[in-house]
């Protein structure tokens, strides 16, 4: 379903991703760990077509479409999903107002029927209750005041609304207290089936414990080093990146 | 491409071909006597006209205010102009069909199928007045709407008592020169007890060149009369600076209400060197002079190069209401220092400001209000909230409140916030798979929430498109 291939990427002219490439297909979890700095969070911002990132060479395939033709906007109406690490906060504008207009815009470009208000807010109701969200949530401005949790939890929201085939989690797990992390996590795998592919970055174990990843990649200085079992998680926990950069350096 | 990018900047910013007949340039005591001699005034309104021109005299532009003004030269302008086609209208098909083309192109209302959209409106092109629609249902309910040439010789006892009480003559420099050379504007008078049926409304449109638009507005609302009105605003895009002085005054009586509402487009100036563009140096004044009266004033101001604007109201009657609503949105090289004052006289008389400062580019957008609580004003009550919103780097938003206390009963609240409209917001948006531009639509139209519900609902809807028109290209 996605076929990342050689793909390099300037920020600001400085190069950070250096030929990375990675194939993922349907039912599959992957979880991309590595370093600080390594480049996993450009990783997620490229395919979600953040504008400041500057892809120099290389092709991604999404559904066999050029992922790079496209808008932001259209690769989520082709079915992708980016969740932020850090949800931005917009003042003014509702959760009911801004899921409402993220929904009928997916439909519409599919060419679907758009839903009305209340319709809408039927919909809404199992995905609520999916990651543990009241309704009254949805009269809140997107965002602001919301704990590190309540964020996260939100972005699980809008993975639900848009029921995306690839979605790319960026560090969700990050800011989380135990009760916030099982509740996202369940949240997350509820939503997989056979059909669909979850992208991981994460830095830590606990995460993965839940959602069971199918295969680990290990991202270092812009590359994936190492893909490899899930077994690889557990060495990882216990003796960090630096055997494995050792390794690739060749020393 | 660059074209239909200009056009897309400012539409409106075209010139309609027709002839007029135009005063020639400056400002005499000569020119102020022809004005009034032209549209065959009663004495009264040219001894008004002249003491206003006399005052204006001894009066210096202000200088207080947050802008950069190039230095206005008040003997290079024409302060008269009409379109030649006649003298009097019956009816709007009697019209320059180049001025009705103007006003198709423009979107103005005016054909059978808007009148079912329940609108009158009153034009004014450059200086004179052009018609007004929908005479019938107006004058089944009693209520007057026309053309202030028309009033003075229609109702000269009204106009006499209340042209210039509530913005006197020699009130602010430009509210002086206004009083000295209006041309036209609009009249409007609610009978006691009368709900009126339609909005009233009123477009503006400066066609000539090197012309200035000093209209004059007056609304009457008697005992327990209510009114809404809007007035919308366009002009072509000229190099040169063009001057716009209006005076509005409202009067509201006993539990009579006025609600009076702009959508204010008019020409900016040239996006990247800031050349040209409508000065818009506007008194807007309201009185509520009646137990329980209210007045309030909803603008989106979006357009001219500078603005200097401040629609206030004076709350003399007890338990009398003011509500200032206003987004002003600034692009470009634009300038606005725009707000309100409050001035609380009656017992109990309440006030609301809620004001939204957009700026983005390299305009400067202020805030400037002023909230006075006078000594036999007891209870009175203010709340204002004043927040900003900057696009970009290269902008500056101010906000200035003055508030004067002089009853210890009052209750003033003030809040004021500032924000940034960025990349990442829209990226955010975009990402959830909302296209730029509806994306550009939400956060702005979220910011502005407040105001913009208070516009009639046709207005909102254009409204909201403006702001978000006007911001597309400033955004990343």
């Amino acid at each position: 379903m996605l076929i990342i291939d050689d793909l390099h990427v300037s920020v600001e002219g400085k190069e950070i991703l250096k030929g990375l490439s990675l194939t993922a297909n349907p039912g599959q979890i992957h979880a991309v760990m590595g370093p600080n700095g390594a480049g996993k969070s450009t990783l997620a911002k490229v395919l979600a077509g953040h504008p400041g990132y500057e892809v120099t060479q290389g092709t991604i395939t999404f559904k066999g479409q050029n992922l790079l033709d496209l808008e932001p906007e259209e690769r989520v109406h082709l079915g992708l999903f980016m969740s932020f690490q850090y949800p931005i906060e917009i003042a003014g504008c509702t959760q009911f107002e801004f899921l409402f207009a993220a929904k009928n815009a997916q439909q519409k470009a599919r060419g679907e029927k758009l839903f009305s208000e209340s319709e809408f807010r039927e919909f809404l109701q199992d995905k609520l209750k999916l990651v543990q969200i009241k309704e009254e949530f949805l009269d809140r401005e997107i965002n602001t005041g919301f704990s590190g949790g309540e964020k996260k939890r939100h972005e699980i929201l809008q993975m639900a609304v848009l029921n995306p085939d690839l979605a790319i989690l960026d560090e969700t797990d990050s800011g989380l207290d135990i009760d916030a992390m099982r509740i996202v996590a369940e949240g997350i795998k509820k939503q997989m089936n056979p059909n669909k592919v979850l992208i991981v970055i994460t830095h830590y174990q606990r995460l993965l414990d839940y959602l069971e990843p199918d295969i680990i990649h290990v991202v270092i200085g812009g590359k994936v080093v190492k893909t490899s079992e899930p077994s690889l998680v557990d060495l990882l926990e216990k003796q960090g990146y630096d055997w494995l950069e050792k390794e690739t350096l060749g020393v | 491409m660059d074209i239909l990018e200009d056009r897309k900047q400012y539409q409106y910013g075209f010139v309609t071909p027709i002839e007029s007949m135009t005063f020639p340039k400056g400002l005499t005591e000569e020119t102020v006597r022809a004005i009034s001699l032209k549209k065959n005034e009663p004495s009264f309104l040219l001894e008004f006209r002249l003491k206003a021109y006399r005052k204006w005299l001894t009066m210096k532009q202000p200088s207080w205010a947050n802008l950069g003004v190039n230095p206005i030269d008040f003997q290079d302008i024409r302060y008269f102009s009409e379109p030649k086609k006649k003298q009097t209208l019956e009816s709007l098909d009697e019209v320059d069909p180049e001025i009705l083309k103007t006003f198709e192109k423009l979107g103005i209302p005016l054909d059978e199928q808007k009148r079912l959209a329940n609108v009158a409106v009153d034009i004014v092109f450059d200086s004179v007045s052009l018609g007004t629609t929908f005479h019938q249902t107006l004058k089944d309910a009693g209520v007057i709407l026309c053309s202030m040439s028309e009033a003075v010789h229609k109702y000269p006892e009204i106009i006499e008592k209340y042209l210039g009480s509530v913005v006197p003559i020699g009130d602010n420099y430009y509210a002086a020169l206004n009083s000295a050379v209006f041309s036209d504007g609009s009249f409007v008078y609610v009978p006691k007890g009368v709900r009126c049926p339609i909005e009233l409304s009123t477009y503006f449109r400066i066609n000539e060149r090197e012309t200035g638009q000093f209209e004059r507005t007056l609304i009457l609302a008697e005992e327990g009369s209510y009114v809404s009105y809007l007035e919308g605003c366009t002009a072509p895009a000229y190099d040169e600076n063009q001057l716009h002085a209006a005076v509005v005054e409202l009067v509201a009586k006993d539990h009579a209400e006025i609600k009076y509402s702009t959508v204010q487009n008019w020409y900016a100036g040239d996006p990247v060197t800031g050349k040209g563009g409508i000065y818009n140096f506007v008194t807007k004044r309201g009185r509520c002079e009646g137990f329980r009266s209210k007045i309030s004033w909803t603008q989106v101001e979006v357009g001219s190069a500078i603005t200097w604007k401040y629609p206030s109201c004076i709350l003399q009657g007890n338990e009398s209401i003011g509500e200032f609503y206003s987004v002003a949105l600034t692009n470009h090289k634009m300038q606005a220092d725009t707000g309100t004052k409050m001035i609380h006289i009656g017992k109990n008389t309440r006030s609301t400001i809620i004001s939204k400062g957009i700026a983005a580019d390299n305009s400067h957008n202020t805030y400037r209000g002023l909230v006075k609580i006078a000594p036999q004003a007891q209870g009175a009550r203010n709340y204002t909230q004043c927040d900003s919103m900057l696009v970009g780097n290269a902008c500056s938003a101010n906000t200035f409140p003055y508030i004067e206390v002089h009853n210890d009963s009052a209750e003033v609240e003030h809040e004021a916030s500032t924000c940034k409209m960025n990349e990442e917001q829209i990226f955010y948006l975009q990402s959830r798979g909302i296209p730029k531009e509806e994306a550009i639509h939400l956060i702005v139209n979220g910011f502005c929430k407040e105001v913009i519900k208070e516009l009639p609902f046709e207005f909102a809807v254009e409204a909201q498109k403006l702001l978000t028109l006007k911001l597309e290209n400033s955004v990343g």
